[in-house]
């Protein structure tokens, strides 16, 4: 009754709200790059993905770590942004009945291994200790620039970890442990040299949410796939492989990845959602306090993808000399050509033939020594001491 | 019973030596042999850097020309002034805001928020002005007929150290500089500034100098330091701080400073049935980019390498735009570009240094010529763009060389020259010299050959001065709050003699920024970063000794129990026998 009341004025007044609502909007939508630049703060993108677990029958955490590092990929994160470590090689493994092919859907649909992956640390190189010095950058100074993580102050960086967990702790290759202290200690360090713009740490183990109960660090937001004294479940095992193919909530936060494409502008708040206890049955848990932004506003390309931003280049410097020629080259390029020839790579005469290596000589150890004294005393103890002036 | 008393004196005697051996001799031993090695660290003097002081001193030269002041005032120059400014940036409001949550929430370690977190930062500027007037050779130079002749013949006569400006003032009626502009900034340091008539008629020194403060300060603020600058420089420590959108938007373009940098030039054929293009890269870096690089040797290092990649395309695809009769792309899709383009770009494996990538893209013929448009559909003059602490790419259209009845593929020269001044621009604004639009009335020389004038290297250089003493000190006190917090971690002599070493280069640069020294500032803040990261980054600090309390328990108990166990009861024993005798001994008495 009231709407039919309205008077045509008042209808047109609303009309003219409306469009200039729409013109603010458009105006808002071109606006220039100093504008762009203050949605999200960062210029680049990072991810490290890191399974820990090794044997054939955690096949689904390195089908795990591989579909991510698929989709972030795909989302556009070169590989020279990626450190991915994996705890076992699956796709060569003996009991893989189809070798070179890491399945993360039952009836072989989907191959997460490809023939483009790159592994930066494989077997056993991932280990607890090099794990954190990739996140600090305490490498040693050889190793290579893949092996390396050069994030800067303005690196969203994605840290996606999955393996056997516990309250607190998280298993590296079944012998060692990283406890959530020592993670967020790890994450202070990055913050304190500015390692990172925004962190996101995604873990799928059991109890996964006791492994981001201890971050201290800003801008850090964090997804687990279960709660403290929940177990997170396997999805489905294929039949002729013989082994559980993904997790509960890797398979579904996969599902939901594959709707994202690079411009996409779904949020946060929609990542939360996935997985609910009904297709999980452990309870996926998010933590945001340490997070500046609001998760709403927070899209899931600043994280998963690469956006670049871009300025257009409106000056250009007026040269005009022109280019020196190089003279002296030739000359020299003669005398300088060496002739190289490829090195004989296994000097196979060499090594069949060569002596044993020397070794040096080492004391008894502890072991030998004790074991020797044993010897002794029991011998003298039964024989009586009158014996040792015929040893000495 | 004589027997049972030796034998029990003897059990009393042993259980006591035992128990004194293991408090005095086995008690420290074990304390000794498990402690870390911790060298010594000059924690008072990290400390005393914490709160960081910067006093940045600049020197301006004011030179009166013939016919600017009158007789009278010209007695009372030469003079000297300095003058002082003081601000106080705020600490990191983040940084504490996170240190109140995490008292709230009582982290695993205490956190000892009032020793080592970055504090507010005092900056105090100083700038000494000499006035003095000019020499014969001086106006002999000043009667040049254009400003451009006179900046060269002035800069022939002497040249100023860098970190210090020249400011001519000439008289109203010189014809050097056009009608509208009252100021000329040169290549090199000196500006020139025309003075208006109603300036200078009956009025004292004093006067005329109050007079001409505006523009010699509006001058400092183009050719030298400005607070904005210094501030964006300092935004590791004053982080949120939300400044002026495009100093802010600078900051997040250029690369942070580091002791080196790569370039890399590559060209992209998508179609080399078509073109077979050449390119003389190695002549046009030598005589295009060198120079600039040269020139800023000072910063940083650099190493160049160039490449030609054949069969890549862009990843977006162009639309063909009639109304231009030509492929277009427009601003919103190049944010897509790079992503695919980046995966097929090498990198030289052994350095860590940043990388510069610029890429020259020739498009393939079905999808030439290729234009950028802007987001109002204009087309953008040089057709390349950058992205932010990434590089930049060029698109280069040849369909201009050739007809249509020509034999492919065809051989094209590229334009270097053409080339090379779109990859300098960018170069620049990646390298962090800003652009920053002049005040009205200034005109600004267009930099030199070298794709850089002085003042702008100058700029550079008291920016990356302050950035790099800022980071050292945020790096060094950082660490020795680290180390100071986990005291499982060994510090080795070399790190702690890094640490020395940093700190002294530390106070040895702020001693020469605030003396003016420049070049040997930057020097020293360079020595000072290098060695920061490399105590900070130094693999042997890493912590894994995170002992929870109830498994050093867990350790210890089956240890040291068994030993314990027989000592202590035994000590009991004779507490007890002792203390009944001493009740046989009172009870006898009685």
């Amino acid at each position: 009754i009231v709407v039919m009341l309205a008077s045509p004025a008042v209808m047109l007044a609303l009309l003219m709200l409306n469009i200039l609502i729409i013109i603010h909007l458009l105006s808002v939508i071109s606006q220039n790059s100093a504008g762009q630049f203050f949605s999200s703060g960062h210029t680049n993108n990072w991810a490290v993905l890191v399974c820990t677990s090794r044997f054939w029958f955690n096949y689904r955490h390195v089908a795990n770590t591989l579909s991510v590092y698929r989709s972030v990929k795909r989302l556009g994160i070169p590989d020279s942004h990626i450190v991915l470590m994996l705890a076992d090689d699956m796709a060569c493994n003996h009991r893989n009945p189809k070798p070179a092919t890491v399945f993360s859907h039952k009836n072989m649909e989907l191959n997460v291994y490809g023939d483009d992956v790159e592994v930066d640390y494989r077997g056993y190189e991932v280990t607890v200790e090099n794990f954190l010095r990739v996140l600090t950058g305490r490498l040693p100074p050889s190793t290579p620039r893949s092996k390396r993580l050069l994030s800067d102050d303005r690196s969203n960086i994605l840290i996606y970890l999955t393996g056997h967990g516990g309250n607190g702790f998280l298993k590296f290759q079944d012998s060692e442990e990283i406890s959530n202290v020592e993670l967020a200690d790890a994450f202070e360090q990055m913050w304190q040299k500015r390692r990172y713009n925004e962190l996101l740490f995604i873990i799928d183990t059991c109890q996964g949410a006791s492994m981001y109960e201890r971050f201290y660090s800003p801008n850090i937001m964090a997804l687990a796939s279960s709660q403290v004294g929940e177990d997170s479940l396997s999805h489905q095992p294929d039949l002729a492989i013989g082994v559980h193919l993904m997790d509960r909530y890797t398979f579904y936060m996969l599902e939901f990845l594959e709707d994202i494409h690079p411009a996409s502008k779904t949020n946060m708040n929609d990542l939360f959602k996935v997985c609910p206890k009904s297709q999980c049955v452990s309870t996926p848990g998010h933590r945001t306090d340490l997070f500046l932004r609001d998760p709403g506003s927070v899209l899931i390309t600043d994280f998963f993808g690469s956006v670049r931003k871009v300025e257009l280049t409106m000056d250009a410097i007026n040269l005009t000399d022109p280019i020196k020629q190089m003279e002296e080259d030739p000359v020299n390029g003669e005398e300088q050509k060496e002739v190289y020839s490829y090195a004989d790579q296994l000097p196979v005469s060499e090594i069949i033939h060569q002596k044993p290596k020397q070794k040096d000589w080492h004391p008894p150890d502890g072991f030998i020594l004790g074991l020797w004294t044993l010897i002794l005393l029991v011998f003298f103890k039964t024989y009586g001491i009158k014996h040792l002036k015929h040893i000495f | 019973m004589a027997i049972t008393e030796v034998e029990r004196r003897r059990g009393q005697l042993a259980a006591l030596s035992i128990a004194a051996v293991v408090i005095i001799v086995g008690v420290p031993l074990w304390w000794r042999t498990t402690e870390t090695y911790r060298a010594w660290l000059p924690v008072s003097q990290i400390k005393d850097l914490a709160k960081l002081q910067l006093h940045l001193s600049a020197d301006v030269e004011v030179v009166f020309a013939r016919g600017t002041v009158t007789p009278e005032q010209q007695k009372k120059v030469p003079l000297t002034q300095t003058q002082d400014e003081e601000h106080t940036v705020d600490g990191d409001l983040l940084m504490q805001f996170m240190i109140l949550r995490s008292q709230n929430m009582k982290p695993a370690r205490s956190f000892d928020s009032q020793t080592f977190f970055p504090e507010d930062t005092t900056l105090r500027y100083r700038y000494e002005t000499k006035y003095r007037t000019a020499t014969i050779m001086e106006e002999d130079a000043l009667k040049k007929p254009t400003a451009a002749e006179a900046d060269l013949s002035l800069h022939m006569l002497s040249e100023s150290p860098c970190g210090s400006l020249v400011v001519y003032v000439i008289p109203e009626s010189s014809s050097l500089l056009p009608e509208d502009v009252n100021v000329y900034i040169g290549q090199r340091r000196t500006a020139l500034v025309r003075i208006s008539a109603q300036m200078r008629v009956g009025k004292t020194l004093e006067q005329l100098l109050a007079q001409l403060e505006p523009q010699i300060k509006q001058v400092l603020q183009v050719m030298s330091f400005s607070h904005t600058d210094i501030t964006v420089a300092l935004s590791d420590r004053v982080r949120f701080r939300p400044g002026n959108k495009e100093s802010i938007a600078d900051s997040m373009r250029a690369f942070k400073s580091s002791p080196g940098y790569e370039i890399t030039f590559s060209l992209l054929n998508p179609d080399p049935k078509s073109h077979q293009l050449h390119w003389d890269i190695e002549g046009a870096v030598q005589t295009y980019i060198q120079p600039l690089l040269t020139k800023l040797s000072p910063l940083a290092n650099f190493s160049m390498d160039s490449q030609t990649l054949y069969y890549t395309m862009l990843g977006v695809t162009p639309r063909f735009d009639s109304s231009f009769e030509a492929y277009t792309l427009n601003a919103d899709s190049l944010a897509h570009v790079i992503n695919p383009v980046e995966a097929r770009l090498g990198s030289n494996a052994a350095s860590s240094n940043p990388v510069l990538n610029f890429l020259l893209y020739v498009p393939d013929i079905r999808h030439s010529p290729l234009y950028i448009h802007d987001h109002r559909k204009q087309e953008v003059p040089s057709n390349a763009f950058h992205s932010p602490r990434w590089g930049g790419i060029m698109v280069y259209n040849v369909n201009g060389f050739y007809g249509s009845e020509t034999e492919f593929p065809v051989h094209v020269n590229i334009n270097m020259a053409k080339v090379m001044g779109v990859f300098l621009a960018q170069l620049r604004l990646l390298l962090g010299v800003q652009s920053l639009s002049p005040p009205p009335g200034f005109l600004v020389a267009p930099c030199g050959s070298t794709g850089l004038a002085d003042w702008e290297l100058d700029r550079l250089m008291w920016s990356r001065s302050v950035e790099n003493i800022a980071t050292a000190t945020t790096t060094i006190t950082s660490l020795a709050q680290l180390l100071d917090q986990i005291g499982n971690i060994v510090i080795n002599d070399n790190i702690a003699q890094q640490v020395s070493s940093a700190v002294t280069s530390l106070q040895l640069a702020m001693a020469e920024l605030e003396v003016g020294n420049l070049g040997f500032a930057l020097q020293y803040s360079k020595e000072a970063i290098l060695a920061s990261e490399k105590a900070f980054f130094d693999p042997s600090l890493l912590h894994l000794l995170y002992f929870p309390d109830d498994q050093k328990f867990a350790i210890y108990i089956p240890l040291f129990l068994p030993m314990c166990v027989p000592i202590l009861l035994s000590m009991l024993k004779i507490v007890s026998e002792a203390r009944q005798r001493r009740r046989e001994k009172q009870a006898k008495k009685e």
